[in-house]
């Protein structure tokens, strides 16, 4: 065991864990951030995406450890169910999600992508949504969803 | 005694609502949200027909012996079965609740304004809300099913813009899946699998058991069925990984690698004559196929195919038990709480009373998927490991390899038309393995967990008997509405096939449209008729042509002026019971031979339609689901067992091959519901084959519809 210190959601939090850890355990488990989910633990469904300084980042392979002194966001951290931020309002007035287990990566995704462009084009928003696997087939609901936030259509 | 299967099972008022807290109405169901949005539509529903706000109304998990017996949340029935239930309800209990307030108020009911949970005196400021009048209210009374409900024009709540239930705690990670449990002392687990189906455990590296168990890991062992759990849920990960490799197998019988469609067509098989209604006899001799006159009609004979799919959840399935010796309580993700409590009481030999099983919502299911085992996997770990909870998670290959399948089919299709292009005669053989291995109350349950084959007691391996109710399940949609003199329609039930099967969404609905469809097209080429004017020739249902007559227009006002673009249309009545469904697809096919899809045209007609977006989410979804198993999914395997145990080796459809959706909704207000979950599947497979066709000159009848396949029906030309 070790002790490790993350940035999690602006909190900096000490945790005693085995240091192999993948982060995602850490932050569902110890943290209960269980927004993140496990879909393949093997980086190919996007289901555990997290933001890690930024940039949207699969949580289910690499060490809890490696991200230390990096800023870690989860959905948990842009808002809450009454005050939702622009990309989780916009998606949920689009009633995006069915079984909503691979949302939160994808509510990820976009965030990251949304902060660094107001206009992404449609190549970017396929190669950032191109990260997530969905079965319940709510791909269109989530493209119409960006196109409104890009169209400036969130009020 | 009232016919409506669910409210013979629960037929008072009090079985579906509840006024016991204040402001608040609790709805008791028996179907459960797999991210369909049912407890959305059955909350607008209470609020439409008893006046209360949307946001008040709570829609409850269902959990055994406190919400009413719906068996399963299955075959697009939940409007049909909890949504009927609950707006009859909701209307017996206003009545009764009007009365109340009259004498209460003492003023005529017909004085009396419903909203906003209350009752207002008209032109007065007195009034009185549910709340204030459930003392005086008796509900253990039986659901009126005559009560006079709603007049749809007064309709204020329902298909107006809603966020559904859930969606906002979706959005910010606070929804709580049976994956996100956390309860009391609660130990993580795991399985570890042997290779394939026919593998029995031949030993256990002793040295690895002993450190387990020094490092405080538990291991369960029962027969072949191995575990591990830890209080840490990286612990278990890891514990796996080690009991995996301490594991040696040995291999029983291997599977069959056989051309899965050959055996589709030699094995061992039950064949039945399909009847009018879509219903298999157990009597009827199955008629000789029918030569017709080569001068008056024009033949055509294809073969249709499709692989074996996987329900591929995006969340391995996971299940949650505690046992302290006498009570057992189960958290499942699955479709059907009750059934599920029978298969566990008949394999541990328990009293009904002491098994309680709580749905929590999961990763979506799509039918029988691993939710039902990974259950039955955490209750056999629980039973060894008393007191302590046990979330037991599937990992993706556990997924991947172990859940049942939805059945391999195979379609022969011979079919004639006469000189004025109008069918005479019409043959469908369809083969395919069960698609109900569900555990069933009543019919030996416990047989369909996939571990009970696995622990000491072992038992052994089901065989599902053909359904010989209409649609049921290999046969589902055989028939189709076209007029056409006595089809022959034979159903097959093959036996002895190599993969684990059971309940994928639609059952052999997929298969059977995707033939149907793509005969269709091809006999109103040969007759040099517009495919449309070619199904509206045989129609006399005028629900069935509203929806085609519709869907042209959609797609004349949404085509594109791209040369190289093929469109192709599909149709059917999911069942010929539930919702009318018409897709039109435009693709092309690049380079690469690969198909890229550019528009879905999608009309339905449900009835009356509640949820209008959760109506759209599932056809759109259903969509997209069925555009992916026809283009990119089959399931690999070899006699060592399943291939496909992980996104690269089964791929699903992707962000970058979705087209533009042109949705279209038949308003009929206060006509019954249609089941509108699995309506879109078939013909969307269909109408991808005759836009294919229409786009390369390819007619490809074998799924999936990758570029290999594509490449090789070119070289067949």
């Amino acid at each position: 065991m070790a002790e490790i210190n993350l940035s999690v959601n602006g909190n900096i939090i000490s945790v005693d864990i085995d240091p192999d850890t993948p982060l995602i355990y850490v932050l569902r488990n110890d943290l209960d951030y269980t927004g993140a989910k496990l879909g393949c633990a093997l980086e190919q469904c996007g289901a555990c995406m997290v933001l890690v300084d930024g940039e949207p980042t699969n949580s289910c392979v690499r060490a809890a450890a490696e991200f230390e002194g990096m800023q870690i966001e989860t959905v948990e951290g842009f808002g809450t169910p009454d005050k939702m931020s622009e990309v989780q309002q916009v998606f949920a007035e689009e009633n995006v999600a069915q079984c909503g287990y691979c949302t939160a990566g994808i509510v990820c995704s976009v965030t990251a992508l949304f902060r660094k462009t107001r206009t992404p084009s449609d190549e970017q928003i396929k190669e950032t949504l191109n990260r997530h696997l969905c079965r319940c087939g709510s791909h269109s609901r989530i493209l119409d969803a960006v196109d409104r936030i890009r169209a400036g259509e969130t009020i | 005694m009232s016919k409506h299967s669910s409210l013979s099972n629960s037929p008072w008022v009090s079985d579906w609502l509840d006024f016991s807290c204040e402001g608040e109405l609790i709805l008791h169901t028996g179907k459960v949200d797999i991210g369909q949005r049912i407890t959305t539509a059955l909350a607008l529903i209470a609020a439409e027909e008893l006046s209360i706000p949307f946001d008040d109304i709570t829609v409850r998990k269902t959990r055994t012996d406190v919400d009413p017996n719906e068996g399963y949340t299955a075959g697009s029935f939940s409007m049909q079965h909890s949504g009927y239930a609950i707006k009859k309800a909701s209307a017996t209990a206003r009545h009764i609740f009007t009365k109340k307030a009259s004498e209460r108020l003492n003023v005529a009911e017909q004085e009396l304004e419903i909203s906003d949970g209350q009752f207002r005196a008209t032109g007065t400021n007195r009034s009185v809300t549910y709340w204030e009048l459930i003392s005086d209210v008796m509900l253990d009374v039986d659901v009126d099913e005559e009560v006079e409900t709603k007049n749809p024009t007064d309709y204020s709540t329902q298909n107006k813009p809603h966020i559904a239930k859930g969606m906002a705690e979706i959005m910010t990670g606070k929804y709580q899946f049976l994956h996100d449990l956390k309860l009391d002392n609660m130990l993580h687990a795991r399985i570890v699998r042997p290779p394939h189906y026919h593998c029995e455990l031949e030993s256990l590296d002793s040295d690895v058991l002993n450190r387990l168990k020094q490092e405080n890991i538990h291991v369960v062992q029962d027969g072949s069925f191995l575990a591990v759990a830890a209080s840490q849920e990286y612990q278990a990960v890891k514990a796996a990984r080690r009991l995996s490799l301490a594991a040696k197998w040995k291999s029983v019988k291997q599977l069959s690698e056989e051309n899965i469609y050959s055996q589709l067509t030699s094995n061992n098989k039950d064949s039945f004559f399909v009847e009018k209604g879509c219903i298999p006899s157990a009597t009827r001799e199955i008629p000789e196929l029918e030569q017709m006159d080569e001068d008056e009609n024009k033949t055509i004979s294809a073969t249709f195919r499709k692989p074996y799919h996987m329900h591929a959840s995006i969340g391995p399935s996971a299940g949650c038990a505690s046992f302290d010796g006498d009570a057992l309580i189960v958290w499942t993700h699955n479709q059907g709480v009750y059934p599920l409590r029978a298969a566990i009481t008949e394999a541990f030999d328990m009293a009904t009373d002491n098994v309680t099983v709580q749905f929590v919502p999961g990763s979506g299911v799509y039918g029988h998927n691993g939710a039902d085992d990974a259950a039955f996997d955490a209750a056999i770990i629980a039973r060894h490991i008393r007191g302590h909870p046990i979330l037991l998670k599937w990992t993706r290959d556990d997924e991947h390899s172990w859940e049942p399948y939805g059945s391999a089919m195979q379609c022969e299709i011979q079919a004639s038309i006469d000189k004025n292009g109008k069918i005479s005669s019409w043959s469908h053989e369809t083969f395919a393995d069960t698609f109900l291995a569900r555990p069933i109350t009543g019919k030996q349950p416990a047989t369909r967990m996939v571990s009970a084959h696995y622990i000491e007691d072992a038992l052994p391996w089901p065989i599902a008997e053909p359904m010989m109710v209409p649609h049921g399940g290999i046969h589902r949609n055989m028939e189709m509405l076209y007029e056409m003199p006595e089809p022959r329609l034979v159903k097959n039930r093959v036996y002895d096939l190599p993969l684990r099967t059971s309940a994928l969404r639609t059952l052999g609905a997929y298969g059977n449209v995707f033939a149907n469809e793509s005969m269709i097209n091809e006999l109103a080429e040969s007759a040099n008729i517009d495919p449309f004017n070619f199904r509206l020739n045989h129609l006399k249902d005028e629900r069935a042509i509203a929806v085609l007559v519709k869907l042209q227009q959609v797609m004349e006002d949404n085509s594109r002026d791209e040369e190289q673009f093929g469109y192709g249309i599909g149709f059917a009545r999911y069942k010929n019971s539930a919702a009318y469904c018409a897709i039109g697809v435009c693709l092309s096919v690049n380079e690469a031979a690969e198909v890229k899809l550019h528009d879905a045209y999608i009309v339905c007609d449900a009835g009356e339609i509640v949820d209008a977006e959760g109506v759209r989410a599932q056809l759109e979804g259903g969509f997209i689901q069925a555009a992916s198993w026809t283009l990119y999914e089959q399931v690999l395997y070899e006699r060592d067992g399943i291939v496909s145990r992980d996104w690269d080796t089964y791929p699903i459809i992707t962000f970058d091959n979705i087209p533009q959706m042109h949705t279209h909704l038949i308003v009929n207000p206060g006509m019954p519901y249609l089941g509108a979950g699995e309506g879109a599947a078939g013909p969307t497979a269909a109408a991808i084959g005759n836009a294919l066709k229409d786009a390369t000159g390819l007619r490809v009848r074998e799924m999936p519809f990758n570029p290999d396949r594509i490449m090789a029906a070119a070289l067949e030309e």
